[in-house]
């Protein structure tokens, strides 16, 4: 079962890459009570330790989002922004996006000759104000927005934007509540600027040195209309990283997380992916190296305001994880 | 100025002794500690009569973008290719200094009266551009210059118009010398470290190694920024502009700089007087990519100097946008060194 209204929040929360205050916030709240000892360091990451008498094991989410830098505004009060993380200029014409303080506002595009040509810098934000100043009063430069849509709950699926990856946090939430035995020395980490370069996982595997490290994250599907290349699909399980861009999964763990499905019943595919990478990338490389896995949810449209998971994947995530670390 | 002196030298990435030197020389009676690392880079800690809450360290880069000799033909002629990002459609008929000696020479390429039309309307590719230093053959080069010996830009500092400056290497020379200015300065009373990198143009390369030994809590990055002004560009697209106060970084390809740093400078600079600028664009980066990402992790702020024609043989800043950085730095020092400790909880 999903915790749907703990799911809802934790994907509706504010936390844009470099900003992540709010959800971490919101996160530590949900966690405190399950763990031993809290931290976070410069960068922001939100390091919380179970400890146990076993190998030290790192388990990490990204808790920071895509989103859209105010660079400049101009004398009618409409807004011009630069990206935060992987944004596709196509996509986002038309979305409605969402200020720290809860502004709102719409992305439109200049006026422009050939449609196919849009650039971000063609693009800008208008929050239906009357000028520069009108416009001031609720943004200014260096303010960061996320998109805005419903989080919608269907009988197999989650839609929502920013799935990528606040569903490893909430499987991260879910897995620290129901601990009941850990072999492991377990360090969950809720990392900070994933989006834009896998940052917080770097400084955060440093602090803790650890001997495993297992990112949770989305993965791209390929099962819709002409997109057919590679092999993992929604509702085909949790998805065991084999490769992607950033990492070569250590095939001790990818092989124990296959077994253990496998014994288990624990519906799984194996995931290789082209482009991407997620924490795990920077986990392996930490120090004199990293035996480093990882799992994934897949998902559907990611990057866009409706990603899209299957609650069942994400149950078979959930079990598969819970059981690795006992 | 002495930013007269440290432009005039030349210090292409992983050639930085020469501008070590000079900035040694001029810090050294200044600093409590100063040590040369195993890459290059100069360290300096200057201890206060305050103790610093936060470990601080400003960061400056010595190396310059330039050339470095490849290969010398049977006629003498030197071929090259670029160390650090060159837009190598400057290059042609460019004044240039080579190696050790010092061996002038210039950029040379095919007179336009042959160029065929679609030579004409297209950037001259390296492997057609070399260095004539004056040699009548191959040997005769040889006694002058050796394969990978570098090659700096020759170009004459100047002050002209409204207080602007034109020299090679502003980027990052602007940067060490508000930096030397800093150790210079005994009005500051806190603790505090410096340093001065290497290789920054060629990927980041010194800045890792020297925040790994230092370990700061905050860093502040002093640089020379992209800057460019044009009539007919929308507000969103200039980057910054000359003459417009210190300029403070929001985002580039390697950092999203600390929010809290950033409204500290901004209000400092709001409290003083002093205009300031953010920078518009998210391209470049600098050695905060690195730093921050250092051990830890730790918290950068960036101030730069608009500087037109980066990267090229003559670029430009204006001296109130220098005076205007310094003010502002010497003001952050106190409040980054007594702020609150990096521990959020």
């Amino acid at each position: 079962m999903i915790d749907s209204n703990l799911l809802k929040k934790i994907v509706t929360t504010y936390g844009p890459s470099s900003r992540e205050e709010i959800i971490r916030n919101l996160i530590v709240n949900e966690i405190k009570e399950y763990v031993d000892e809290i931290k976070i360091d410069a960068l922001g990451n939100l390091i919380a330790h179970k400890m146990g008498s076993g190998k030290k094991m790192m388990i990490s989410s990204h808790m920071d989002q895509i989103g859209l830098m105010v660079i400049d505004i101009d004398e009618k009060g409409f807004i011009r922004f630069t990206n935060i993380g992987g944004i596709n200029p196509n996509l986002i014409l038309g979305y409605r996006v969402r200020f720290e303080n809860g502004t709102i506002g719409v992305i439109c595009s200049e006026k422009l000759e050939d449609n196919d040509k849009l650039k971000i810098e063609k693009l800008y934000i208008d929050i239906g104000t009357d000028g520069r100043e009108d416009t001031m009063k609720a943004v200014k430069i260096g303010d960061i927005c996320i998109f805005q849509n419903e989080f919608i709950e269907t009988e197999k699926v989650i839609i929502s934007p920013y799935l990528d990856d606040r569903i490893g946090c909430y499987i991260l939430i879910e897995t620290i509540k129901n601990i009941t035995s850990n072999s492991y020395d377990l360090y969950f980490v809720f990392t900070v600027q994933e989006e834009v370069g896998i940052r917080g996982a770097k400084t955060a595997a440093f602090s803790i040195d650890p001997d495993i490290g297992l990112a949770i994250d989305v993965t791209s599907t390929f099962d819709t209309p002409k997109n057919e290349k590679l092999s993992v699909k929604l509702f085909n399980g949790a998805a065991i990283k084999a490769m992607d861009y950033s990492l070569i999964a250590d095939k001790d763990i990818k092989n124990s997380l296959i077994e253990l499905a496998e014994k288990t019943g624990i519906k799984y595919q194996i995931e290789v992916l082209e482009h991407g990478g997620t924490d795990a990338g920077a986990i392996h490389m930490s120090k004199s190296g990293v035996k480093t896995g990882a799992i994934s949810v897949p998902c559907r449209y990611i990057h866009s305001q409706s990603e899209m998971v299957s609650k069942d994947d994400v149950k078979m995530c959930l079990e598969l994880i819970k059981l690795y670390i006992k | 100025m002495l930013l007269e002196i440290l432009t005039q030298a030349n210090g292409v990435s992983g050639n930085e002794k020469e501008v070590r030197d000079i900035i040694f020389k001029e810090v050294k009676q200044y600093a409590d500690e100063i040590k040369i690392d195993k890459i290059g880079n100069l360290i300096v800690h200057k201890k206060g009569i305050k103790e610093s809450k936060n470990k601080v360290l400003f960061a400056a880069h010595m190396d310059e973008v330039g050339l470095i000799v490849t290969d010398i033909d049977e006629l003498g002629f030197v071929k090259f290719t670029t160390v650090g990002g060159i837009d190598k459609r400057v290059l042609v008929s460019k004044t240039v200094i080579i190696g050790k000696n010092k061996v002038p020479g210039v950029i040379g390429a095919k007179p336009i009266h042959l160029q065929k039309n679609n030579e004409r309307d297209n950037t001259i590719p390296l492997e057609n551009l070399y260095i004539d230093i004056g040699a009548d053959n191959k040997s005769e080069a040889e006694q002058l210059i050796e394969i990978g010996d570098y090659i700096a830009f020759n170009t004459k500092y100047e002050e002209f118009g409204d207080g602007n400056i034109k020299a090679k290497a502003l980027d990052d020379r602007v940067g060490c010398s508000i930096l030397i200015d800093l150790i210079k300065d005994e009005n500051i009373e806190y603790d505090f470290y410096a340093v001065f990198t290497v290789m920054e143009e060629v990927g980041l390369v010194g800045a890792g190694p020297a925040a790994y030994s230092i370990n700061p809590d905050i860093s502040v990055i002093l640089e020379g920024t992209v800057c460019y002004e044009m009539p007919e560009l929308d507000s969103h697209l200039v980057p910054t502009k000359l003459g417009h106060g210190p300029v403070i970084s929001l985002v580039d390809r390697h950092s999203l700089y600390d929010y809290e740093l950033r409204e500290i400078a901004v209000n400092t600079a709001m409290k003083n007087n002093i205009p300031y600028q953010y920078r518009k664009t998210s391209s470049g980066g600098n050695d905060a990519g690195e730093i921050q990402v250092s051990r830890s992790g730790s918290k950068t702020l960036a101030i730069s100097l608009a500087t037109r024609y980066i990267h090229s043989t003559s670029s430009i800043i204006n001296k109130d946008d220098y005076y205007n950085t310094v003010l502002l730095i010497k003001h952050l020092v106190p409040i980054l060194c007594e702020g609150e400790k990096n521990d959020r909880f």
